[in-house]
């Protein structure tokens, strides 16, 4: 495949994941601050956040499972999973946790269980999405060209 | 006295998540800023050269202690929401030890919650950032820097000048020997 075609591939992709909700304009923000001095900036950042995402859903269903739930620490860990979300512009596992807070601040153990299924299921479904968008960007980068960029 | 070339100015960052940490380093970078970015508020007050209260025995918690500072500072931007040392917290004892509490505080929040807000701003906070914080925020901070560069020059004009006008004179008008008047 061409160069320019990988690119207008990598480029729909990319729409296709802020049309579909999946994420958000901070992602945009992260690719901004992407240049040649630090060319693996979001790659980096994205890392972070599956194992973050991963340890936090760990501790979740930890938290979740005992006889007695301590609110308080399914908030603090729920209110972490918002944070780094948010920052990565992971718009619908964002949006899973203010729902998890909410249901947390009510001591709601039904809603609070279905919404960490929700949550994973959403975190698998993005977790795939960049993925595969780092492997086509990475595609191009070995093929001489630039990662083209969304204007939002 | 006048500086050949202008070094950077250096910011401390302080957020518990290392994500953030990441970003926020990466948006000052980008705005040639140099940073040091650690986790806690802890941290930021050793850094700073802040002894905490709980170490020393003797001094009521009221006195501020002074900062032995080994490093320039001339901003902090914190994150509120942390383990142990909230952004608030820290913003206060900066501002109630006597060499830091001129430098500017930046406070970023994940939460929209206006009473943080106005207390945060209202206790010495010179800006409040809700995340995720943007390169737009950050070119906020220049100002709040180059104002108090401004005033920390003034301060140190009204010193060297004191210096200089002082004269020790003992009550038979004689300047006594084992005194000495400082120049700059």
């Amino acid at each position: 495949m061409e160069v320019d075609q990988m690119q207008r591939q990598c480029l729909d992709y990319t729409k296709s994941l802020f049309l579909e909700g999946f994420l958000d304009g901070q992602f945009v923000q992260l690719q901004q601050l992407q240049d040649e001095n630090n060319p693996d900036f979001v790659v980096e950042v994205v890392s972070l956040f599956f194992e973050d995402s991963e340890r936090l859903l760990n501790d979740l269903t930890f938290a979740l499972d005992q006889k007695s739930i301590d609110f308080k620490k399914v908030d603090a860990h729920v209110h972490q999973l918002k944070g780094s979300s948010s920052s990565i512009g992971a718009q619908r596992v964002k949006n899973c946790c203010i729902a998890f807070r909410n249901f947390c601040e009510e001591q709601n153990i039904d809603a609070c269980l279905s919404c960490l299924q929700q949550v994973k299921q959403e975190y698998c479904h993005v977790k795939n999405k960049l993925e595969t968008l780092i492997r086509l960007e990475q595609q191009i980068v070995a093929a001489g060209g630039s990662i083209p960029t969304m204007e939002f | 006295m006048g500086i050949a070339a202008e070094a950077p100015f250096h910011v401390l960052a302080v957020d518990d998540s290392l994500i953030d940490r990441m970003l926020i380093e990466r948006l000052l970078k980008t705005s040639s800023f140099h940073v040091t970015a650690v986790d806690s508020g802890s941290k930021a007050l050793k850094l700073l050269g802040l002894v905490e209260d709980e170490q020393i025995n003797e001094e009521p918690p009221s006195i501020a202690l002074e900062a032995h500072q080994d490093v320039e500072v001339n901003l902090i931007i914190t994150d509120y929401c942390m383990p142990e040392m909230t952004g608030y917290d820290l913003l206060r004892k900066i501002k109630e030890s006597r060499s830091l509490k001129d430098i500017p505080v930046v406070i970023m929040s994940s939460e929209n919650v206006p009473s943080r807000i106005n207390r945060c701003l209202e206790d010495g906070a010179d800006e409040f950032f809700l995340k995720p914080v943007q390169l737009s925020d950050v070119n906020k901070l220049r100002p709040h820097l180059l104002k108090s560069k401004v005033k920390d020059e003034e301060d140190q004009q009204i010193h060297d000048k004191g210096i200089n006008e002082t004269e020790v004179i003992a009550p038979d008008k004689t300047i006594p020997k084992n005194i000495v008047t400082k120049n700059g």
